[in-house]
């Protein structure tokens, strides 16, 4: 399982209830399932996964977070996770929004356009970033609301949501991101991951 | 037909009150199964059939000598493995393939029951077959599934009898017939009632059944069955036998001999009275109604893990009517599973061989066996 599973998986409490928005294959909600006894559900857009979800026993429901969240019941869970999609949704404003009506705390983690290499990719080559987190060309990414770590910081204080804990990522190595490191954080992090709460 | 009374058959003497006021007791419940029980009794899947089904789902049907009506799906190695499972499948009451229906005996007149016969819902089919658990002293099913009505007798089942099945999956089904749904189903009852043969459902001793009737109303709800795609694909304009058209009002083209084969066939086996009966419990199913508004509140009390399954192209129980059976489950916190399966056959995709729906149940169920 990737190191930013792992940090996610650290930040929840066992015997909890969660969402995964976007639960890929399925393997961070088996990991919260099979290690910390967590009840978890999934919402995932290609039907590919989902089939990978259900033949490892999940329950997944195939939809759209930025039509299907508001299906569940305000804060019928404790913990939904967002990992790395919030930049491809068409709001994301609304989405975090919603994440936080279904759940107590939301866990969301983005790609970092504020990383120097993606600055410099810019800088020197005077194209569109193309890194390990963003591998796709700029006609037929999914991505349509990037964002720095520092852009996130700013949008929570801005929208007086909570911030419970920044984690940054690089080469597996993590470190809290706080108020007098942000600008540094931003250069160097490859993932932000914050624990957030309305 | 003379088969029949080999049909293996349940009397049940418990008396069940019916929707409509009355009570029946001593009724006959015929059924099939397929697999073994193993001992620890956790390995039983009731299959609920549909509207034009029977109890036969694999194998060979001993009455038409045809596959079984979910042969692709339920049998040895297949998405719901016998060598595993222990399937049951019973004939719905108010069906003609043995169990208490129009078509049964009426000892007091020594005639058939015909239109005497009560007006019976979804839930009175599904208690009728909750006998079954106790006929085979299971106490909770592994699991229960079934398409189109046999998906909503799913869906009823599970807000009887909320601890009595450890899964369920319900496919292609709704949680209230729409009135689309009550207008096909209309149409075919008209057109069994406009047959002069039907003598308002007394035709069993006059040597003639409202046999144009019934395959009238089986053409028109098998187009519902397919899609407008699987019809040009398998179809277009492509003529029956003949190089060009006659300027007549004979099956000119493929799709008109098709629909009429599917017609002819279907009298052979199927009762029009039953075919009354049936379509008109599923237009009074409405499980929302029957918990006040609220479909939430039909699974509130259950532990039940459903997956839910919907196809692309069914025009007739479309992915939106699936959908708010998941919403209602996850706003009663349920667990539940949900999948659109891509597939152009429209609704009869559950009857047919589409690889990923069959991928899907199978893994479904061996992932919480």
């Amino acid at each position: 399982m990737k190191k930013e599973f792992k940090i996610i998986a650290d930040l929840i409490e066992n015997n909890t209830r969660v969402l995964d928005v976007g639960c890929g294959d399925g393997t961070l909600m088996k990991y919260l399932k099979d290690e910390k006894n967590i009840d978890t559900r999934g919402l995932e857009i290609l039907k590919n996964n989902v089939q990978n979800c259900i033949s490892k026993g999940l329950s997944v429901i195939e939809g759209d977070a930025e039509k299907d969240l508001h299906q569940f019941p305000n804060l019928s869970f404790d913990y939904v996770v967002l990992s790395q999609t919030l930049q491809a949704f068409y709001n994301p404003e609304k989405v975090i929004d919603d994440l936080l009506k279904v759940a107590n705390k939301a866990i969301v983690t983005i790609p970092n356009f504020g990383y120097w290499k993606v600055r410099l990719h810019l800088l020197i080559k005077g194209t569109m970033p193309i890194t390990k987190t963003l591998p796709n060309e700029w006609y037929n990414t999914p991505n349509l609301h990037m964002c720095t770590i520092k852009d996130f910081f700013n949008f929570c204080s801005k929208k007086n949501i909570e911030l419970y804990k920044s984690i940054a990522l690089k080469d597996e190595k993590t470190s809290t991101i706080n108020k007098a490191n942000i600008n540094i954080k931003n250069l160097y992090s490859e993932l932000g991951i914050f624990l957030i709460k309305k | 037909m003379n088969t029949k009374n080999n049909i293996k058959k349940i009397i049940i003497k418990k008396p069940l009150k019916l929707d409509c006021g009355k009570t029946i007791n001593n009724y006959p419940l015929a059924y099939e199964t397929y697999g073994t029980l193993n001992e620890k009794k956790d390995n039983a899947i009731l299959v609920f059939h549909a509207l034009s089904g029977d109890q036969f789902v694999s194998g060979t049907n001993p009455i038409t000598n045809k596959s079984g009506w979910w042969s692709y799906a339920v049998g040895p190695d297949k998405a719901i493995d016998t060598n595993k499972f222990f399937v049951i499948c019973a004939n719905i009451i108010g069906g003609c393939m043995g169990s208490y229906g129009p078509n049964s005996m009426d000892s007091k007149t020594n005639k058939t029951v015909g239109t005497n016969f009560p007006v019976i819902t979804i839930n009175d089919m599904v208690n009728a077959q909750y006998n079954l658990l106790e006929f085979f002293k299971i106490d909770k099913l592994f699991s229960i599934t079934g398409g189109s009505m046999g998906g909503m007798q799913v869906l009823q089942f599970v807000a009887n009898f909320p601890d009595k099945t450890k899964t369920a999956i319900p496919i292609a089904c709704t949680a209230s017939h729409s009135a689309q749904n009550i207008a096909l189903n209309e149409l075919g009852r008209q057109a069994i009632m406009a047959d002069q043969n039907w003598n308002n459902g007394n035709y069993f001793n006059t040597g003639s059944s409202p046999n144009n009737g019934l395959a009238v109303a089986r053409m028109a709800a098998h187009i519902t069955y397919l899609s407008k795609k699987s019809l040009e694909d398998k179809f277009g304009r492509k003529l029956q036998e003949r190089d060009d058209i006659k300027f007549s009002f004979d099956a000119d083209f493929q799709i008109e001999s098709y629909l009429r084969h599917q017609g002819n066939a279907f009298v052979d086996r199927f009762d029009a009275n039953s075919y009354l009966y049936i379509t008109r419990a599923m237009d009074y199913f409405d499980l929302i109604k029957q918990y006040n508004g609220n479909l939430s509140n039909a699974f509130k009390d259950s532990k039940t893990k459903f997956f839910i399954i919907s196809f692309t192209s069914d025009w007739l129980y479309p992915t939106s009517e699936n959908k708010e059976i998941v919403i209602a489950l996850n706003a009663a916190g349920a667990d539940v599973g949900f999948i659109e399966i891509t597939s152009d056959k429209g609704h009869d995709s559950f009857l047919l061989d589409v690889p990923d729906f069959l991928r899907s149940v199978r893994n479904f169920l061996e992932a919480n066996y």
